[in-house]
């Protein structure tokens, strides 16, 4: 039997300070006193012939089931990068709350929600303050949307530093139920002025991220999120209120949101001036590169993982588009020469992430499989050589050129730039 | 003076207009109404001691000042052990050190797959403008603890940032007024989003995807 995978906090000091602070609630010791009595005793045979254990008050998976997200990159401090979603673990289009990337630069704050305000100021007739009670008081609503990192993929410019698994190439993305308040909604409450033309949005973690957001998308689509999948979003996730971004690189998806100023221009803050601006092969560097575009990516066969022989597979993945739609997904089994349709499963819902699935028979031969993405704009997928082509290999964010991956004779699957 | 009676002359305008068309049951006015009446109004403190992000113009920068030769010591202590003596270690973020041309590939020599090559950028040859960097510093800098320098601080830390940077002398005064005046060496380097840039929609594409929102 394999041991319990433990949540472990990657050093003592981190551990013990997250322990001072939090405190530990009687359900989580308990529960947490259950898993552990659990540790190294294997299962029974028959466990038809034993008495379960007792039921929790908060659910925990099997612990049996393994799939963990991965903190790279591993020099920085785990207060710094991403917790990259194991994709190759994932079933369906929901991603588990508790597998959801995160992207922290200042670790993850600790938010009383009884404390939590929202502040909405700046150009409107009534600035507002808001608590989290108030904020669920007001007409609510739930959608399923994929977030990405606009870095997801950043690994897959270059043949050299290419990822060894879908969890680090992929990982970035993941998919929820989102639940929470029209940002419209507020921005009328509060009476936002005619020319405003921007909004910027602030969270109140150590960072600080701020985002400008142009009014039209604000008025739009975007949501103020306080619930994850039925329950608050986790706190990597934003815990209490977020603003959630309908197909929008992740880092505008402003978490612990505290604040919203309406203004008329952009702010030019850190993480839209120097970051997120991409240096094409002129020297200049694109800005304000919202939309997530069509992208999708075998999950499974993927990197690091070995196919036990030759047979029945089903080959899967997801796919997903920031401008609505997925259309369409093929799936070619011959290095990108011919493609064929993969099957969606239904429902396909804008802005989320779409699974699709086709059977394969593989004859133990080498080869290479890859999937393209077409959105409802007709948007195809391109390969990495078509980007490269327009964007040269310094542009780091919004890779989405199609993956490829190699079944060798033996079984193993590889990450390969063709 | 004369502008500041202006706005006034049409705020009173403006609300006396209003009240008509309210008294009237105009619906502009009808509409311009909370619905829901949630939440109340903040305080100016509430404000004031969230609203610190600066934009270009350098509107809500704080009184203040300071030199690179009073931000090279605080810079010593606060920060150069993440980013080197002159923000030349790219270990964190890479702030300053040889000017390389944005057109060549010059690429971080670490072989890593989760950031990938970067092009080595600093706040010389990359940054827009002097108040992302300020306004940076102050709310989340230094990392161990953001939001913790004065702003007389920040002001020269800012200062001995662009000096490494050759953008400004070692004596010269970064305060609310001087700070957002400083064009960066970068300012006209960047572009508008340009996707769909390939394929068949990049031919068709007539607006910008936020545009067409």
């Amino acid at each position: 039997m394999n041991p319990v995978p433990a949540p472990e906090p990657s050093s003592p000091k981190v551990a013990r300070r997250r322990f001072l602070k939090g405190g530990v609630a009687l359900g989580a010791a308990l529960a947490a006193g259950a898993a552990q009595s659990a540790v190294g005793q294997p299962a029974s045979d028959d466990p038809s012939r034993v008495v379960g254990s007792p039921m929790l008050p908060y659910g925990n998976r099997s612990r049996f089931e393994e799939g963990l997200r991965q903190k790279g990159p591993p020099q920085l401090p785990d207060e710094w990068g991403g917790n990259f979603t194991p994709l190759d673990e994932t079933l369906g289009i929901i991603t588990p709350s508790a597998l959801h990337y995160e992207v922290c630069r200042g670790g993850v704050p600790e938010i009383d929600p009884r404390k939590h305000r929202l502040l909405i100021h700046g150009m409107v007739d009534r600035p507002l303050i808001l608590t989290m009670d108030e904020i669920k008081r007001l007409p609510s609503t739930s959608r399923i949307l994929f977030l990405e990192c606009s870095g997801n993929s950043r690994s897959e410019w270059r043949a050299p530093q290419a990822a060894p698994s879908v969890q680090f190439t992929h990982g970035c993305t993941s998919c929820s139920e989102w639940t929470g308040v029209a940002l419209s909604l507020l921005l009328r409450e509060a009476g936002a002025h005619k020319g405003a033309t921007w909004i910027v949005a602030e969270g109140g973690d150590a960072t600080g991220n701020e985002r400008s957001i142009p009014m039209a998308k604000a008025m739009d689509d975007v949501l103020v999120a306080y619930g994850q999948n039925g329950e608050a979003p986790r706190p990597g996730n934003g815990y209490p209120l977020r603003l959630i971004v309908p197909g929008w690189e992740g880092n505008v998806n402003v978490k612990w949101l505290r604040r919203i100023k309406v203004v008329d221009k952009p702010y030019m803050t850190r993480m839209e001036s120097p970051d997120h601006t991409s240096l094409m092969p002129d020297g200049k560097a694109r800005q304000f590169m919202f939309v997530m575009e069509a992208k999708s990516v075998i999950t499974f066969p993927s990197g690091g993982q070995r196919l036990p022989g030759p047979g029945f597979h089903e080959i899967r993945g997801l796919a997903w588009s920031g401008r609505g739609l997925v259309r369409r997904v093929e799936v070619s089994k011959d290095a990108g020469k011919t493609w064929q349709n993969a099957k969606l499963q239904e429902p396909v819902l804008r802005f989320a992430h779409t699974r699709f699935r086709l059977d394969w028979r593989w004859d133990g031969r080498p080869v290479i499989l890859q999937s393209r993405c077409i959105d409802e704009t007709g948007y195809v997928q391109p390969t990495l050589a078509e980007l490269a082509k327009v964007r040269g290999l310094n542009s780091v964010y919004h890779n989405n050129a199609i993956q490829s991956w190699k079944v060798a004779a033996d079984g193993s699957v590889h990450n390969v730039h063709i | 003076m004369a502008a500041s009676t202006m706005s006034t002359y049409r705020l009173r305008l403006v609300t006396a207009l209003g009240m008509l068309l309210a008294a009237a049951g105009a619906s502009p006015v009808a509409a311009q109404m909370p619905t829901y009446g949630v939440g109340r109004a903040p305080t100016a403190e509430e404000v004031k001691d969230w609203d610190l992000t600066i934009p270009p113009d350098g509107r809500g920068l704080p009184p203040g000042s300071g030199t690179a030769a009073l931000g090279k010591p605080i810079f010593a202590e606060r920060c150069a052990s993440c980013h080197g003596d002159k923000g030349e270690d790219p270990k964190y973020r890479l702030l300053a050190g040889r000017p390389r041309p944005l057109t060549a590939a010059h690429v971080s020599e670490s072989v890593d797959w989760v950031l990938g090559g970067q092009p080595l950028l600093t706040i010389g040859s990359y940054w827009q403008y002097a108040t992302t960097l300020w306004s940076y510093i102050r709310r989340s800098q230094p990392f161990d603890a953001p939001g913790s320098l004065t702003a007389d601080q920040v002001y020269a830390v800012t200062a001995y940032l662009l000096h490494v940077n050759g953008i400004i002398g070692e004596q010269d005064v970064l305060d609310a007024r001087s700070l957002p005046q400083i064009r960066m060496p970068n300012r006209d380097g960047f572009v508008p989003d340009a996707r769909p840039d390939v394929g068949k929609a990049a031919k068709a594409r007539p607006r910008s995807p936020e545009k067409a929102q």
